[in-house]
């Protein structure tokens, strides 16, 4: 902790701003200019290795666009990028073995809106850039959905083609798993993780940069696969569907090797911080809970992750290199597919749920004004949920055709983690039990969370059955079964996260009335849009169609007009997100009078966090204890002794 | 807790049961039951549902009850009261669910194994999917598909066996059980009849089986419910049930075609 304290000391010595280059040397200099020529200088360098290789090598034709645009479009190009933007520039002067310019921290705080587009180190500015760029591949993906009701309004194809309907519904869940839920939970833990812990920043700043500038690559490579034409294998991609699919689904496996980079790295440096940076006195149990989900989801994503990564590079090898990892004429396997890929895919629901759960601890205790019930039993589940979550993929495969003893097992693991799950839900309304609750809008995403992952984790306890799993598998039951828990469950602790933590962020309040009819207007339209979905699932409308049966059209309208509803829902936040931002009052440091460390400074925080790292004495949600604290900051160090060494008495 | 809040949440949570409850019978959910398959599976689907509605009941009249009963007023700055936990109660929400679990466990695991037998009588049908059509076959008697093979097609070359007849759609005898084994061409298919319930995926290079004791003579929607492709919506075809004599009649009227593929 020492180091940490005098690096922050050190930060005035440094302070002199950067040399200003100035002329045709701006080329030169980190930023947007040298990253566009870079992105030109190695895309084509990119092509030339491809070209070349293949004349030496005597390949016809010598020009193969397939291999090219992998290469040099979805390889080379993005790396000229980060280089250009000036991710790499530390560690390859220090590799190369010049100076290296010492961290004058001018990198640190965004003064102007521009400094949110260059390479910045500051966890917070991190964290910002990580959320404005979630929602915005949010509303992208909202949109997608429309048109996937659009044309499922009436039973006929009468809207879309059958690929470009394929294209929409898979590009939908792609941009809303790696580019929304996974970094949108990234980002609010990297903005108030650090500070909860009281660390100054994350342990690898600049690893940090690095992985938020991988997402814009992975989104623009999701985004622009429409135009090649896109990936329409369904998000999971099965082979070998997915190897004879459109030139697109390349820009899909590439875009998950960018994302899935970014989330190993994220988490990684959540390990190394939460393990190396706590505050003197946080001990692992004295961590608010949302630092414990954070620990368990990076655990998670570090072992689970290099899975997906090497699922999507098998599917580009059997198309563009002609591997037969999954082609059965040449001895592949396409259940080998499945089984990788779930293997991660399976841990990622919690990936995408962990966090979440963390956030509504946070809110539920923070606005019931009272301890977490069962603080230790809430982290011990989560923990139970990270081991168990390993021992379950393949019950997404109960009717794929693997080895059927393995079904029962499997059945058996994923029944059981109801219980861990059972437990948060029990904590969290014994939270609520005689407490003084505050319905303000973080508090109504928090419960409404509560409610509607209720119902998602009942109709997973159907799915988890084998034979009801067998009858309702590929069907809109699972389509609702899925947006009860990603969108009920993950989407609603994201949002009650952005309101809770909004004054903290830009310093501002949100409009409270808006905030409230953003709620009640999703809550419902998100009901009347997925309850139906679990009814024609079970009747058997399967999933993935562009066209049904007329028996199911009653229904369908239904669903699509309310999911117009919900997808005006969103106005109101976005609305109310930038004119609050921009002309909100002013918020306090603590507007929830919470305990945990990021309320005790100013909102938004001081560059570095704290003007002495903080001294932690006592558990984070000591609601209606008299006397109690969580810690003492601000120089208060006589007392802060006192208090430790009275503790270690006691 | 209060005896008098007790009371107040069972209540609650008797209207939330009765809530669900209508919803479970008044919506129709389950399609037509035509197989002992489907009765066995409607009997896991109802008895989950039954727990479901139960814990439901209770999540929810506690979460409405908390959240009306315990609201702060507008001026209350005051904080609840400092309960930390209750390990008795603690070890009753983990063991409890936990007894539920195991419950339902059991009888999936037994219906399960009851749904996979086949009696001696079965009769046997290959199912062989490719984009974007279903074709059935049936062996000549003798030929038997086994585990990795299957008697009627060349896997390899998609071509259909001599001696075995095909058909576009699916013919069953009422009452007596057929042991399917499918397969694809292509891509992954999945054979689906929601009448039956039962499902099973059609795997390129494997054989996968499934058992299917239609109850019911009549006509049910065939369909694929893997995405399979750009015909995905559109690979659907029919399972006709018939008497067992009207079955054989049909079977023996069928030509065996050459060399379909």
């Amino acid at each position: 902790m020492t180091t940490v304290q005098d690096h922050t000391e050190e930060h005035d010595v440094h302070a002199a701003p950067p040399r200003r280059r100035t002329g045709l040397w701006r080329l030169l200099a980190p930023g947007w200019l040298r990253a566009i020529w870079m992105t030109a200088l190695f895309g084509a360098l990119g092509v030339g290795l491809v070209v070349g290789l293949r004349a030496t090598a005597g390949w016809r034709p010598i020009i193969d666009w397939e291999p090219i645009i992998t290469a040099a479009f979805l390889t080379a190009a993005p790396l000229g990028f980060l280089a250009g933007l000036g991710a790499f520039d530390y560690w390859l002067r220090w590799a190369f073995g010049f100076p290296t310019q010492p961290e004058d921290h001018s990198g640190h705080g965004a003064k102007r809106w521009t400094d949110y587009f260059r390479i910045n180190t500051d966890h917070k500015v991190i964290g910002i850039q990580y959320v404005v760029t979630t929602v915005f591949f949010f509303l992208a993906g909202g949109m997608l959905a429309m048109l996937v009701r659009a044309e499922l309004a009436r039973p006929e194809a009468d809207f879309v083609d059958s690929q470009t309907y394929n294209e929409l519904f898979t590009a939908h869940a792609a941009l809303m798993i790696f580019l929304f839920v996974i970094p949108a939970f990234a980002g609010l833990a990297n903005y108030v993780l650090p500070i909860m812990i009281g660390a100054p920043d994350m342990a690898f700043p600049r690893l940090n940069a690095l992985s938020y500038w991988l997402l814009p690559i992975a989104g623009t490579m999701m985004l622009t696969s429409f135009f090649f034409p896109g990936f329409g294998a369904g998000w999971t991609n099965y082979a070998p569907l997915s190897v004879d699919q459109p030139f697109g689904n390349v820009f899909f496996s590439m875009a998950v090797q960018w994302a899935g980079a970014s989330s190993i790295m994220t988490a990684l440096n959540f390990l190394v911080t939460i393990i190396t940076m706590r505050a003197p006195g946080m001990t692992f149990w004295r961590m608010p809970l949302l630092v414990w989900a954070n620990f368990t989801t990076s655990l998670l994503v570090v072992i689970a992750t290099p899975f997906i990564a090497g699922s999507q590079f098998f599917v580009m090898f059997d198309r563009v290199m002609h591997t037969h990892f999954f082609e059965v004429v040449n001895g592949g396997y396409p259940l080998g597919y499945q089984h990788i890929f779930w293997f991660y895919s399976h841990p990622a629901v919690y990936i995408m749920m962990l966090p979440g759960f963390g956030i509504a601890s946070e809110v539920i205790s923070t606005m019931s004004r009272k301890p977490i019930f069962g603080y230790r039993l809430m982290a011990l589940s989560l923990v139970a949920i990270l081991i168990l979550g390993f021992s379950v993929w393949a019950h997404h495969m109960f009717v794929a055709g693997m080895a059927p003893w393995l079904r029962i097992p499997m059945m058996i693991t994923t029944l059981l983690i109801a219980v861990p799950t059972g437990i948060k839900v029990f904590s969290w309304l014994a939270t609520t039990w005689e407490g003084r609750i505050n319905f303000a809008t973080p508090m109504l995403w928090a419960m409404g969370f509560v409610s509607m992952f209720v119902i998602g984790g009942l109709s997973g306890i159907f799915l988890g059955a084998v034979p009801i799993d067998i009858a309702t598998s590929d069907t809109y039951f699972v389509v609702a079964h899925i947006h009860y828990v990603l969108l009920g469950g993950s989407l609603f602790t994201i949002f009650a996260g952005f309101y809770y933590w909004f004054p903290k962020m830009t310093g501002r309040m949100y409009n409270e009335m808006l905030g409230k009819v953003h709620f009640w207007m999703t809550f419902v339209a998100f009901n009347a849009t997925f309850f139906p979905m679990h009814i024609i699932g079970v009747q058997g409308q399967p999933r993935r169609v562009y066209t049904y049966e007329d028996q199911f059209s009653n229904w369908n309208i239904f669903i699509s007009i309310s999911s117009f509803v919900l997808g005006a829902s969103f106005i109101v936040f976005v609305y109310n997100m930038v004119v609050s931002w921009a002309r909100g009052p002013r918020a306090p440091a603590n507007p929830w009078r919470a305990n945990t460390l990021e309320w005790q400074v100013s909102s938004p925080p001081p560059t570095f966090n704290f003007d002495e790292i903080p001294q932690v004495v006592g558990n984070p949600y000591e609601y209606g204890v008299p006397g109690a604290k969580h810690a003492i900051l601000n120089g208060d160090r006589e007392a802060a002794t006192e208090t430790a060494t009275e503790e270690v008495r006691r | 807790m209060r005896a008098g809040s007790l009371i107040k949440v069972l209540l609650v949570s008797l209207v939330f049961a009765a809530l669900a409850t209508a919803v479970a019978i008044f919506i129709p959910w389950l399609p037509e039951q035509s197989s002992k398959e489907a009765e066995r599976i409607d009997f896991v689907f109802w008895f989950v549902t039954a727990i479901c509605i139960a814990i439901f009941a209770v999540v929810a009249a506690i979460s409405v009850y908390s959240l009306f009963k315990f609201r702060a007023r507008p001026d209350d700055d005051s904080d609840g009261p400092p309960i930390h936990g209750h390990t008795g109660i603690e070890i009753a929400w983990t063991a409890i669910p936990l007894v539920l679990v195991v419950a339902m466990i059991a009888v999936s695991s037994v219906v399960l194994v009851r749904n996979d037998r086949v009696p001696d009588n079965a009769l046997r049908v290959e199912v062989w999917g490719q984009q974007f059509a279903w074709t059935f076959l049936y062996p000549p008697a003798g030929k038997v598909p086994g585990e990795d093979k299957m008697a009627c097609v060349e896997r390899d070359a998609g071509r259909i066996v001599d001696g075995c007849k095909a058909s576009p759609n699916l013919q069953l005898p009422v009452d007596r059980s057929t042991r399917l084994y499918l397969s694809a061409r292509d891509v992954i298919h999945s054979f689906w009849v929601p009448e039956f319930r039962q499902k099973q995926d059609a795997v390129p290079g494997i054989t996968t089986e499934i058992t299917i004791t239609p109850t019911k003579t009549g006509s049910y929607r065939l369909i694929c419910t893997e995405l399979c492709g750009l015909g995905h919506a559109l690979m659907r075809t029919r399972a006709i049930v018939t008497s067992a004599a009207d079955f054989e009649r049909w079977l023996s009227s069928r030509t065996t075609p050459g060399g379909m593929s």
